[in-house]
This record gives C-alpha cells, sequence and structure tokens, in this order.
C-alpha cells in the first residue's frame, strides 16, 4: 500500500539512471543507516557490536568483492580467503614497519597488495572459466595459505605463529588492541562498508559495470562491441580482490584482534562463496542478506530459545543449529534459486501491485 | 521495394572494404577457398549460398574472428591479413548474430547501452564516484541510446532482461546494440531467421532506414530470397566455400551456376 511509485515521474536522465528511482527504497535507505549510525552503536550492547554486527559488516564487504567478480563477472573464485589474508598479512606486515602512519591508511593501501595478487592469479582467468577456473584461484588459496603458515616474515617470527594486532590510534582515540572500545571499531567498519559499497554500486551501474556483465553473459558478443577479455577480466579480479583486502585487514584489526593463519584457509573462501549464492549472484543488496542469512542466523538461532527460558543444552542448540541452518539454505534456493535479493524483487514487486495479483 | 539504378549510383560510394583472394580452413576442412568481392560505401550487400557454404565464415574473417590462412582484407584502405575483434570494432564493423547473443541478464537497455562502451572514455576514478563528468557522459549516451530505441520502437521494454523476451524482439535489440557503436559497416548475419512474415517486413524496413538514415553500409546474410531480391543493390553467391557468382539480384537470379547450387543438376 505505502510501496508505490505512482506519480513519481522522471524529467531527466539523471534522475531515471538513479540507483534507487523510487522515492521508498531512498527512504527505506535512509532508516537503515540512520540505525546503523545512530542507534545501534549507542544503545546495542558490546555483544551486538562486537560479536553480531561487526563481524557480519566485515563478511558483506567480503561478500560484495566476490560478487563483483563471481555475480558481476561470471568469475568463479575459490580464492577469497587467500585474498583476504593478503589483505591482513599486508596490513599488519605495514603497520609493523610504518607504525607511525595512520592504521587506516594502510588498511586501503593492502588492498592495494590484495589486489595486485588478485591480478596475477587472475591471468588463467583469459583461458579457463567456470569451475576449472575456480580450481586455478584454488591454487592461489593452497599457496597463499602455505606462505602464512610456512614463511615465519609474514608473522614477524612470532612464537605462536600468530599475528597480534598491536594498539594503533586515530585522533588520540585508540581504534585497535585491547583499549579501543566496541563502538569505536564498529564505527570504522561500517565506515569502510558504506563508502565501500557506494563506490561498488557506483561502478556497478556504469560503463564497467555494463562491461563486467557483457563478459559473464556472453563473452564473444562482449568482444565484438570492442570489449577486451583479458583486460576486463583483470579489473574485476583486481577490485574484487581490493575488497576482499579490505574486509580481511578489517577483519583480524577489528574483530579477531589477533590471527592464527588458519583463519584464511579455504573454509573461508567457501563461506564467502556460500553469501554470495543464497544473497544473489550479481546483487549487492544480496550480498549483505546473504551474509546476514549465514552469519547472524545461526547467533539468533544459538540466543532465542535461552531468551525463552527454554531448558536446551547448549550441544543441542549447536546441533539444531546445524540442521535448522542447512535446512534454510536448502529451502530458500528451491524457493528462488536466484538468491534472496531476486525474492526481494519479488517481493517489492509483489508489493507494487497490491492487492492485485499482477 | 526500390528501384534499382538512379538512386542507389548517388548513394553507394567507393570500396569499402575488399576481400581478396581469401581461404580459410579447419584442419583439412576447407571453408572457404580464394574468395574475392568488395563492399562498396552505403550499399546493402547480400552474401548468399546454400548451408554449408561459408557465409557465416566469411563475416568471422572480417570481424577478426577466424584468421584466414591466405588473402587479405582491405578495409577503409588499410591492408590487414588478420585482426583482432576489438580492432575491427574499434574500426567501426559491427555485428550481429544468427543466434542472438545478447548479453541475457541485463535489460535491452543496458544492452544497447553496452553498445557504446567504445565511445565512452570517463576513467575508472569517475566511473567509481558517478558524479560530473561521468554522469554527464552517462546521460549523454543515454540520449543517444534511446533514439535508437525510439527508432527500433522498443521503448515498452526497454527495462525487460532480454532473456525474458520474444525471438523477434531480440533480434531488434541485438540490431540495436549494433546501431549503437555507430558502425561504418554492419554484418548482419540471418536477420531475419525465423520470423514471420510481418517480422520480416519490420526488420526489412529497419534495415533499410539504419542504410538511408544513418547511411550505414550493410553486408547481410539471408536465406529469405525475396528480402534478399528487395534489399540488396549487390549479391555475392557462395557454395562449397567458392564464390559462384556476383552481381544486382537480378543477374545472380538468372546465373545457371546459382540455379544449380540452390536446385541441382541432373547427371
Amino acid at each position: 500500500m505505502f510501496y508505490r511509485e505512482a506519480g513519481q515521474f522522471k524529467t531527466s536522465y539523471t534522475a531515471d539512471m538513479s540507483v534507487f528511482p523510487i522515492l521508498q527504497d531512498r527512504v527505506g535507505l535512509a532508516i537503515i543507516l540512520i540505525v546503523a549510525v545512530a542507534i545501534i552503536p549507542f544503545f546495542g550492547s558490546g555483544f551486538l557490536l562486537q560479536a553480531v554486527m561487526t563481524p557480519f559488516l566485515v563478511f558483506a564487504l567480503a561478500t560484495i568483492g566476490l560478487n563483483l567478480l563471481t555475480g558481476y563477472t561470471g568469475l568463479l573464485s575459490l580464492g577469497t580467503g587467500a585474498f583476504m589474508g593478503v589483505g591482513a598479512y599486508a596490513c599488519y606486515k605495514l603497520t609493523t614497519y610504518f607504525p607511525d602512519v595512520n592504521l587506516i591508511v594502510w588498511i586501503i593501501v593492502s588492498g592495494f597488495f590484495s589486489a595486485a595478487v588478485g591480478v596475477l592469479f587472475g591471468l588463467p582467468s583469459l583461458r579457463i572459466k567456470g569451475f576449472y577456473l575456480a580450481v586455478a584461484t584454488l591454487a592461489a588459496q593452497f599457496f597463499l595459505s602455505w606462505c602464512f603458515i610456512r614463511q615465519p616474515w609474514f608473522y614477524n617470527y612470532n612464537v605462536s605463529g600468530a599475528i597480534e594486532v598491536p594498539t594503533r590510534t586515530l585522533f588520540g582515540i585508540p581504534i585497535t588492541g585491547a583499549t579501543s572500545s566496541d563502538a569505536t571499531r564498529y564505527f570504522i567498519v561500517l565506515g569502510f562498508v558504506i563508502a565501500m559499497t557506494w563506490l561498488a554500486s557506483n561502478l556497478v551501474h556504469g560503463r564497467i559495470g555494463r562491461m563486467w556483465m557483457a563478459v559473464r553473459d556472453m563473452d564473444l558478443a562482449a568482444e565484438l562491441i570492442g570489449i577486451r577479455l583479458l583486460r576486463t577480466k583483470l579489473l574485476a579480479f583486481a577490485i574484487s580482490s581490493f575488497y576482499c583486502g579490505v574486509a580481511g585487514a578489517l577483519m583480524v584489526f577489528m574483530w579477531y584482534g589477533s590471527a592464527e593463519p588458519s583463519v584464511f584457509d579455504v573454509n573461508l573462501s567457501f563461506y564467502i562463496l556460500f553469501m554470495v549464492i543464497i544473497g544473489g549472484l550479481g546483487s549487492l543488496t544480496g550480498s549483505f542478506f546473504g551474509a546476514a542469512l549465514i552469519y547472524i542466523l545461526p547467533i539468533l538461532l544459538r540466543y532465542v530459545p535461552a531468551e525463552f527460558g527454554m531448558p536446551i543444552q547448549s550441544s543441542t542448540v549447536e546441533h539444531i543449529q546445524y540442521m535448522v541452518i542447512g535446512a534454510l539454505i536448502v529451502f530458500f534456493l528451491i524457493v528462488e534459486p536466484a538468491g534472496l535479493a531476486r525474492l526481494w524483487q519479488v517481493g517489492k514487486q509483489k508489493l507494487r501491485v497490491w492487492p492485485f495479483p499482477y | 521495394m526500390r528501384a534499382p539504378d538512379s538512386e542507389s549510383k548517388t548513394r553507394v560510394g567507393d570500396v569499402l572494404l575488399a576481400v581478396e583472394d581469401v581461404s580459410l580452413a579447419f584442419g583439412g576442412v576447407k571453408a572457404i577457398s580464394g574468395v574475392s568481392f568488395d563492399i562498396r560505401q552505403g550499399e546493402i550487400r547480400a552474401i548468399i549460398g546454400p548451408n554449408g557454404a561459408g557465409k557465416t565464415s566469411m563475416l568471422n574473417v572480417i570481424n577478426g574472428f577466424y584468421h584466414p590462412q591466405q588473402g587479405r582484407i582491405t578495409f577503409k584502405g588499410a591492408t590487414r591479413a588478420k585482426m583482432r575483434p576489438y580492432e575491427a570494432a574499434a574500426g567501426g564493423i559491427a555485428r550481429t548474430f544468427q543466434n542472438v547473443a545478447l548479453f541475457r541478464g541485463m535489460s535491452a537497455l543496458d544492452n544497447i547501452m553496452a553498445g557504446r562502451t567504445l565511445k565512452m572514455n570517463r576513467s575508472l576514478i569517475w566511473q567509481l564516484l558517478r558524479f560530473g563528468p561521468a554522469m554527464r557522459e552517462e546521460v549523454e549516451h543515454r540520449r543517444f541510446v534511446e533514439e535508437i530505441i525510439d527508432f527500433l520502437k522498443i521503448q515498452e521494454i526497454r527495462r525487460t532482461p532480454v532473456g525474458r523476451l520474444p525471438y523477434g524482439l531480440q533480434k531488434r535489440v541485438e540490431l540495436g546494440r549494433a546501431l549503437a557503436m555507430e558502425p561504418e559497416l554492419l554484418l548482419l548475419d540471418e536477420p531475419m531467421a525465423g520470423m514471420n512474415l510481418e517480422e520480416k517486413e519490420d526488420m526489412s524496413r529497419f534495415i533499410l532506414d539504419v542504410n538511408d538514415y544513418y547511411g550505414t553500409t550493410i553486408a547481410l546474410i539471408e536465406h529469405d530470397m525475396g528480402v534478399v531480391m528487395d534489399l540488396s543493390d549487390r549479391v555475392v553467391v557462395l557454395d562449397h566455400g567458392i564464390k559462384i557468382a556476383d552481381g544486382t539480384p537480378a543477374e545472380v537470379m538468372k546465373d545457371q551456376a546459382v540455379i544449380d547450387a540452390y536446385l541441382g543438376v541432373s547427371h
């Protein structure tokens, strides 16, 4: 009833080409942003900030990164975990070598390191695609994992083999390490996610986004309208890895506080890939849905029974959680194989014409 | 139907593309052997022939998908043995496919906008910000694309993902995408395959209009002889990879070799 676009006429192409042409969508987005910026950090508990929202945002960012590559450009990658690791380790090395430079700068720069590695491992994509490319990127995953575990230089010859996040400050406020507050770290992650989502959205709605999708949908015809395949694919690898690298750096510095090398193994790659698939290939909104479904839903399932005072053992909860999540994933994929983003689109379409069926 | 001489003489200019002695083989299979012909500025040139005559291979050679083992191609005065599809596109050769090759996940509008890729040159930084010059560029090209959409009368489907469109409209969107490149030479591979009479008439009208209005040179492959005779200025006939006739539709129709190729010869 409230979701109608009747009467909202566009008088310029600029208005017609905006990312959210419908007024209600813009209002909805504004409400979400206000809640995320002004309500959650001030009224949310430390648990909500540190264990729910910050990780969710980190995963959403990595999912956007992989979605740019797999969803928009159609290149299947299993190297996400490794690219996130490159970001985290690059950031760690940089901030230990140059502790005076602000950490925020190093987080961004570490994205470029990850982008360079991504381009290198993206080179095979000119000749191979689909499952074969996935196997080629798996090589990146195994090689980089091996580096993180076996090369002591990466973790500064730390005895434990893990990287410990040092305390760094921004305008005198500690933003990492034990003394930083949950809200500060949440704000930083949120800032990165909002800015980078906005940039990604700009990109996919313009020329480069169309080039990526053209390569995904029909690479022969793409070549024919003058798109150079290798360049376009490598650009997708670079930008995707940049996003993953920043997400990896944020993951260690803003969430974990210290990281074992095994964090960035192939499981993480699959975890992010599942978020992309369930959220919806080729959708930025879907990236958030996917991250929420796979990361937040299990937490809800764990704590909701306890809230209602149900006397269930924690091990039972754990088992039930796996079963429910598995069932839900299968359910959502059967209902809408194109992912939650498509489900969201269909729902919005139904709202627009409600109470009529079409 | 167009009067064959007076008007076409003023319309048709110099040679735009010349194919000389081109041979193409896949292993032991000879797809094209020693074919030469030319396409003049502003004309509609038909390439016809029975199945497997090498027509599509010829188009693939012209826009760089296949690299012939022998022969030369002169386009706009530059002679070359082979080129890449990217260079062909940048040089002004556009193409549609026999089986529609649209970007299925994108809307009709985005498909045609994608055809403008080569004309757009704002850098990655502007693309990331999407305002100022990047947005102005986007709007400017959108305006051009909307003209094509009006021209092809596909206004109501511009937001529809092309995968959901009926075949005839997909063909039209594909033509739109090729036109968005502002080509000098437009290669149409069976633009009317699988269409009903009405759709064929529409498409014929679009082809003639493109030729008239934009002055685009067109080379088309078509099986419908009525269409070929009505539309084209000159026809080249291939059979088993060899050129068997070349001339105006009327000449070609009377050619004994062509009649034999199409109807068979009694031995």
